[in-house]
């Protein structure tokens, strides 16, 4: 069955092409920096589940010394000039864009085919691994398409690789990294705290103010823990059950659904959902890496009042 | 009941941290260690800790094996071809482009084709170079702050079409999240129950975001 230890396997060998790509990149004074970064990923994909928890501990604390102590930084990179691209583009017109969109078109079919043909009974791939067995899929059909239509040499894509790995550095890893910091939240009892601290402040009677201590508390928690998943389930046992549910007797498919969208609006407002926030301002090259966040919130407010009135019209007034 | 106050300091050490610039890699793995202690964790249980997390989450990390094809379609000249496609295209403006890509984004997510489309996949190959070759058409050059502002705004584009689209898929995670935690409180709710619900703030976001584009547009042509 292909499951997510292939994709890791796969996963290890592209990292570890950065790494190289990093170490033979001569102009960058921290190309060492970046290759013994890349190559840790490269460790942890192929070899995590042997290191055992103390040792992939040492290898986050590593990781972490690295981007901390600035040891990570892009350098000029080998490319092709903006004119080369120019020639280049008018060359190969329209066609360009194949490649690019053979990886979304493969998630597409392949999702179809997973879920309405027999595909998902044969046991080939793991259910639990479908999305990202099919993103793999793609770039390596996108990836041999490139080489067999475009004839880079081995080491122009290895080069390529690493020059954007490089843009966007150690933000690769902070999503993982935040993932891990909410699994010692979990341990620690953060969320039994928050949910204790809301218990304390439910009004009772006002059915307005209870929502809004629903809705602003999912996005505040959404907030610090980067998704609206952990919130979810300490704000349904705080206030959207007992009190909006059972008590005041609200539409429960409202306050449920309605309730995960509010704790989306505060996804858009924190760096600590780092892979919708952080990581596309590397990726795009922003010079503010808070960019994406700023231009979010203008978004997010007024449609948490949407999200706000929606809760209370149609949870309790419909 | 006591409150026992003191994990929450560790969400205090990364809003500090995060607001001071430190860097967030090293931010995290200190608030994490903090939290942990305080959360009476002896300290190699704290990094045992962190390292099966880190460990369980590496498929979060899996997306960034696109890069090489990014990156060797950018060589060959993948920017400037979306360039010179929305430069050859008549009435294209950076807030109707990313009205469509915000509805396209809506659209393929409420299908569950999440991923067909993200920050890696369309935005940094396609989307950000279009929305800034449609700002340069409105008034040739662009100053810098402008061409953040653009690259900003399709990324966020992105984000808002995915989280107000995914929810009325039934089987996207969230929606399975609230069925599960509803169920253990007694509640029973089917997917399609919730999942409708998630239509009228889909509706919001797309007049919400889609009214700030074409705002963008105005203040663009104002500038030049």
């Amino acid at each position: 069955m292909i499951n997510l230890q292939w994709l890791y396997a796969i996963a290890g060998v592209v990292f570890a092409g950065y790494a190289l790509g990093s170490a033979r990149d001569a102009a960058n004074p921290k190309r060492w920096g970046n290759a013994a970064f890349w190559m840790l990923l490269a460790v942890s994909f192929w070899f995590g589940d042997l290191l055992g928890d103390i040792g992939n501990g040492l290898l986050v604390l590593v990781l972490v010394a690295l981007a901390g102590a600035r040891m990570l930084g892009r350098g000029p990179g080998k490319t092709t000039s903006p004119e080369e691209r120019e020639q280049s583009a008018d060359r190969w017109g329209n066609r360009l864009f194949l490649p690019a969109l053979v990886i979304p078109f493969t998630a597409f079919v392949g999702t179809l085919l997973f879920n309405y043909t027999p595909l998902k009974t044969l046991g080939l791939i793991d259910p639990k691994a479908v999305t990202l067995v099919l993103l793999g899929a793609g770039v390596l059909l996108a990836l041999t398409i490139c080489m067999a239509w475009l004839r880079p040499t081995a080491l122009a894509t290895v080069e390529e690789g690493s020059r954007l790995a490089n843009s966007i550095g150690w933000a690769i890893v902070l999503p993982q990294m935040l993932a891990s910091l909410g699994v010692i939240f979990a341990a620690a009892g953060v969320g039994t705290t928050i949910g204790a601290i809301v218990s304390t402040v439910i009004p009772h009677g006002s059915v307005l103010l209870a929502v809004l201590i629903y809705a602003l508390g999912m996005v505040a928690f959404t907030m610090i823990m980067g998704n609206a998943f952990a919130a979810f389930p300490v704000m349904a046992a705080a206030i959207g059950v007992p009190i909006l549910i059972h008590a005041d007797g609200g539409n429960p498919a409202v306050i449920g659904a309605v309730g995960m969208l509010a704790g989306f609006c505060g996804t858009l407002m924190t760096p600590m959902a780092a892979n919708f926030n952080i990581v596309p301002a590397a990726l795009l090259e922003l010079k503010d890496q808070y960019g994406v966040v700023k231009v979010q919130v203008a978004t997010a407010i007024p449609l948490l009042i949407a999200n706000i009135l929606i809760l209370y019209i149609a949870g309790f007034h419909l | 009941m006591m409150i026992d106050y003191w994990p929450l300091l560790g969400i205090a050490l990364v809003v500090a941290g995060f607001a001071l610039r430190f860097n967030p890699l090293l931010v995290v793995a200190v608030a994490a260690i903090v939290t942990g202690l305080l959360g009476h964790m002896p300290f190699l249980k704290v990094l045992a800790t962190l390292g099966h997390g880190f460990n369980e989450n590496r498929y979060v990390t899996v997306i960034y094996i696109i890069l090489p094809v990014i990156g060797l379609l950018e060589r060959y000249g993948l920017q400037q071809r979306a360039r010179t496609l929305i430069a050859n295209m008549r009435g294209a403006t950076v807030g109707r482009l990313l009205l469509v890509y915000l509805g396209f984004r809506q659209i393929i997510s409420a299908l569950g084709l999440t991923s067909a489309a993200g920050q890696a996949q369309t935005v940094r190959p396609l989307v950000a170079p279009m929305a800034l070759a449609a700002a340069e058409k409105q008034h040739g050059t662009i100053d810098e702050e402008t061409s953040e502002r653009v690259k900003a705004m399709s990324a966020a584009t992105d984000n808002v079409g995915l989280f107000f689209g995914e929810d009325i898929f039934l089987a996207v995670a969230s929606i399975l999240l609230i069925q599960s935690s509803l169920e253990s409180f007694g509640v029973h709710l089917l997917p399609l129950e919730l999942s409708v619900w998630a239509i009228p703030s889909a509706i919001c976001a797309f007049l919400i975001h889609g009214t700030r584009l074409l705002l963008l547009d105005r203040k663009i042509g104002q500038r030049s």
